[in-house]
């Protein structure tokens, strides 16, 4: 009969796990330092302005949503795809799932120019607002991802799980489609007016998802002294593999068919050639760091074999996509508007002109606190409730797996 | 004639008298109301959509280098030069509600220059996307931000098409007791609401403006100025494709 | 009983009306400019218990729908309570010790209102129809051509 999988919470009382979570805790505790000077004193001491009105708070911030969206992916897998392998691996993953929107959220919602209207915006909703709809989505996600979590973790309601899995997942494409649709809807600028924005925000979020998943897992594992299979991890491997692919393909396709109009020749312009810091970002930090060199490793013969390769190739597609959050969001944004397509345009408000932003110390401490606040919760998570599985050794998760004959064993003994 | 009759009398003569010097202080009040461009809307009474208020602006008539009117927005609003707030925050940071700006045309090299503020438009992308309705449209066209519920999430300076809104980026304590404005806030040109209101019937950048560039008026109303002259000549609208039905009209683009 | 009965009500009612009347004597003292008259809109304890019910459904008739009666104007409130120092000039509401915030230091509530709201009237006793900062910019631009005859009394001080 074949092994059956346990749960149980971590031991965490080493010096290095207290010392993981303080460090995790200090950055909070930084990045909270950080919004105070932003919210006492005015957005004056961010770089962000009247031109470029969302910064790297908010590269962060939709990194961390769509990541978490995609972290869910994994459980999904289990439960909605029916793949039997990946469902010792659930309940983590729905723990960093709302762990990564709690700690995107909060950098969210903190960047506001008025955080302590957060009741007015719970309450006065614009029902055309993408916006509003998030604001209903996003809590909608935390109840969906809880329930899930307590049907996995509670044996007589394991037999709902498939359920609450398919509502979660369904629950998150919405969520993503909207995150996506807040930039594909703005009609005003040349970087965002796409409906291909949307489909291709789900795709990056099962790659970042992936991504942090693996590094955590690892982690979690290595670290707790539990036994992590190459099965698992090659599984893991092929599938980040196939989402670096799917990702290529959308940020492909999304140039283009936009290269294609003349009208966007300008903005293709600045993004692939003479934006600067915009098209190194582009190339070098979202092309080659986080799709080519990834790509290369995943599917390298001997690379692809080692740990060490995989988790540096996550992290590559880590930051890949905050370099892509920054090329779409701050890159959208400087460039200048088709206000008066035709002429050269000039003003005393930066009409007609690319506008040059530098993130403050605050911006970026506050993005690092949100990440922090969610490693926090998950460390803790862990220490808490049964969120990972004992072992995932191949000889529980390999459905190939076969014992080593008895010769090998005493050579291995040996 | 008796006593009572003398009374009447008096009465009488009293009364038409002091019903005359009563006409007469306040006929010339009378007459200068009524011979403004605007009757002014009874203080209690809601504005309604039989009214639109606009602009129509004439870049043919905007002197090259002139901006008269962006000072006198900055007057009448409390802004920019208009105020002593907004020291700490660097140029891209200060907020500006109207702006002139300089057209080139790439194959003739002729410049000409127009002011653009808020369009007002009848579809604004900015109501649209603010989450908590801060960004409306009043009945009678002019699109404002009710900072009472306005959260700063900029999404509107996302939106609008003609980068027309300003975020308040420090604390403000030199402010028109007309024109709030606070930290945390996004606001833009409010094509005078407070003077609209009050029915001095024009905004402060039209009076200014010393080349009758600028026109105000109300497009519903198919005697006013505004009206004729959009009748006379052919108008367009800044990003017309975007189909915003804009407040706002231009000549000499 | 019934003598026990009248004297538990005659003592329950004194309770609450010197309740009431410490009601009214509860708060700071409050510095306020008695020449504009000595009353405000509405009784001052019904002002202390209600003046934000009315400031927010006044702001809301305001912003949506233009009305600007001034009963409840925010405006009108300020330029009645703002007091004047030494010099003649106005000091803010919200400055320590000033009309507002005294009784709001009291209460230990935030006053959200001048985050954008002016602190201070102008400083004429009236609204003029034609602003002073208007006039200023007339002066400075050398009295330009206006359209409104009422742009002309601003310009020039008399209808043409």
């Amino acid at each position: 009969m074949k092994p059956v999988v346990h749960y149980s919470a971590i031991e965490g009382r080493s010096l290095a796990y207290w010392g993981l979570l303080g460090t995790f805790g200090l950055l909070l505790l930084l990045g909270l330092g950080a919004v105070w000077v932003m919210e006492h004193n005015g957005h004056y001491v961010t770089g962000m302005n009247n031109h470029i009105v969302w910064g790297m708070p908010h590269v962060f911030a939709v990194f961390m949503i769509i990541a978490a969206s995609g972290i869910l992916n994994v459980a999904s897998i289990a439960s909605v795809f029916g793949k039997k392998m990946y469902k010792p691996l659930s309940r983590l993953s729905a723990l960093m799932a709302f762990a990564f929107l709690a700690g995107g959220l909060m950098v969210l919602m903190l960047d506001l120019g008025r955080p302590d209207r957060l009741v007015i915006a719970a309450t006065y909703l614009n029902p055309k607002s993408v916006f509003a709809w998030n604001i209903l989505l996003y809590p909608g996600f935390f109840a969906a991802v809880l329930v899930y979590v307590w049907f996995m973790m509670e044996k007589r309601m394991n037999q709902y799980s498939h359920q609450a899995g398919l509502f979660a997942f369904v629950w998150r494409l919405l969520l993503t489609t909207g995150t996506g649709s807040i930039f594909g809807f703005v009609i005003a600028r040349n970087g965002y007016d796409a409906a291909v924005l949307a489909p291709m925000f789900i795709i990056m979020s099962f790659g970042f998802g992936l991504a942090i998943y693996i590094l955590s897992l690892m982690a979690t594992c290595r670290w707790s002294g539990r036994e992590l299979g190459d099965s698992v991890v090659r599984q893991l491997k092929n599938l980040l593999g196939v989402f670096i692919a799917a990702m290529f393909y959308f940020v492909f396709v999304f140039h283009l068919t936009s290269l294609y109009g003349t009208e966007n020749h300008g903005f293709e312009a600045f993004i692939l050639m003479d934006g600067g810091i915009y098209t190194q970002m582009f190339w070098i930090g979202w092309v080659v760091i986080g799709l080519l060199l990834p790509l290369g490793i995943v599917y390298h013969p001997s690379m692809s074999k080692s740990r060490a390769w995989i988790g540096i190739a996550s992290a590559m597609v880590i930051v890949g996509g905050l370099a892509s959050m920054y090329v779409i969001i701050i890159g959208g944004q400087a460039y200048p508007m088709p206000i008066f397509p035709g002429f050269e345009v000039s003003s005393s408000f930066g009409d007609g002109q690319v506008i040059s932003y530098a993130p403050s110390i605050w911006e970026i401490g506050l993005g690092i606190g949100g990440i922090a606040l969610a490693l926090a919760m998950t460390t803790f998570a862990v220490k808490v409730l049964p969120f990972v599985p004992d072992s995932l050794s191949d000889e529980l998760m390999d459905p190939h797996y076969k014992a080593p004959e008895p010769e090998e064993a005493e050579a291995e003994a040996a | 004639m008796s006593d009572q009759k003398i009374d009447q009398y008096r009465r009488e003569f009293l009364g038409k008298t002091s019903a005359a010097a009563a006409t007469g202080a306040i006929a010339p009040g009378v007459m200068l109301m009524s011979v403004g461009q605007a009757q002014a809307r009874p203080l209690d009474e809601a504005v309604s959509s039989a009214n639109r208020w606009g602009l129509l602006i004439d870049s043919n008539k905007c002197a090259d280098g002139c901006s008269d009117c962006v000072k006198a927005c900055e007057s009448e609003n409390a802004w920019g030069s208009g105020s002593s707030d907004e020291q700490k925050s660097d140029a891209a940071q200060k907020a500006q509600w109207i702006r002139t700006v300089t057209l080139k045309n790439k194959l003739t090299e002729k410049e000409h220059q127009l002011p653009m503020m808020c369009q007002h438009c009848e579809h604004p992308p900015c109501v649209d996307v603010c989450p908590t309705g801060a960004s409306f449209k009043r009945a009678d066209g002019i699109v404002l931000v009710d900072k009472h519920i306005c959260i700063g999430c900029r999404y509107c300076m996302m939106a609008c098409p003609y980068k027309a809104r300003s975020f308040i980026h420090e604390e403000l304590n030199d402010q028109a007791p007309d024109v709030p404005r606070g930290k945390g806030t996004v606001e833009s040109c409010t094509l005078c609401v407070h003077k609209i209101d009050r029915g001095d019937g024009s905004t402060a950048c039209a009076d200014a403006c010393q080349h009758k560039a600028i026109i105000f008026g109300d497009l519903n109303d198919p005697n006013s100025e505004i009206a004729q002259e959009m009748k006379k000549h052919a108008t367009t609208q800044i990003r017309a494709d975007l189909n915003l039905n804009t407040g706002v009209r231009y000549r000499g683009i | 009983m019934k003598q026990l009965r009248n004297l538990f009500i005659s003592l329950a009612m004194s309770l609450i009306l010197s309740g009431t009347a410490f009601a009214e004597s509860v708060g700071p003292e409050l510095k306020i400019n008695r020449a504009n008259g000595d009353e405000c809109v509405l009784p001052a304890d019904e002002m202390r218990k209600d003046h934000m019910k009315h400031l927010d459904h006044q702001r809301d008739e305001t912003m949506h729908n233009g009305v600007r009666t001034k009963k409840f104007s925010l405006k009108e409130c300020i330029n009645c309570h703002a007091n004047k120092d030494e010099k003649g000039k106005y000091i803010p509401v919200n400055a320590p010790g000033e009309f507002c915030q005294s009784c709001h230091t009291y209460t230990s509530v935030k006053l959200d209102c001048f985050e954008c709201h002016a602190t201070k009237p102008r400083d004429t006793a009236f609204h003029p129809i034609v602003t002073d900062r208007m006039k200023a910019f007339a002066e400075q631009h050398d009295a330009p051509k206006t359209k409104t005859m009422l742009g002309d009394i601003a310009a020039k001080g008399g209808a043409k």
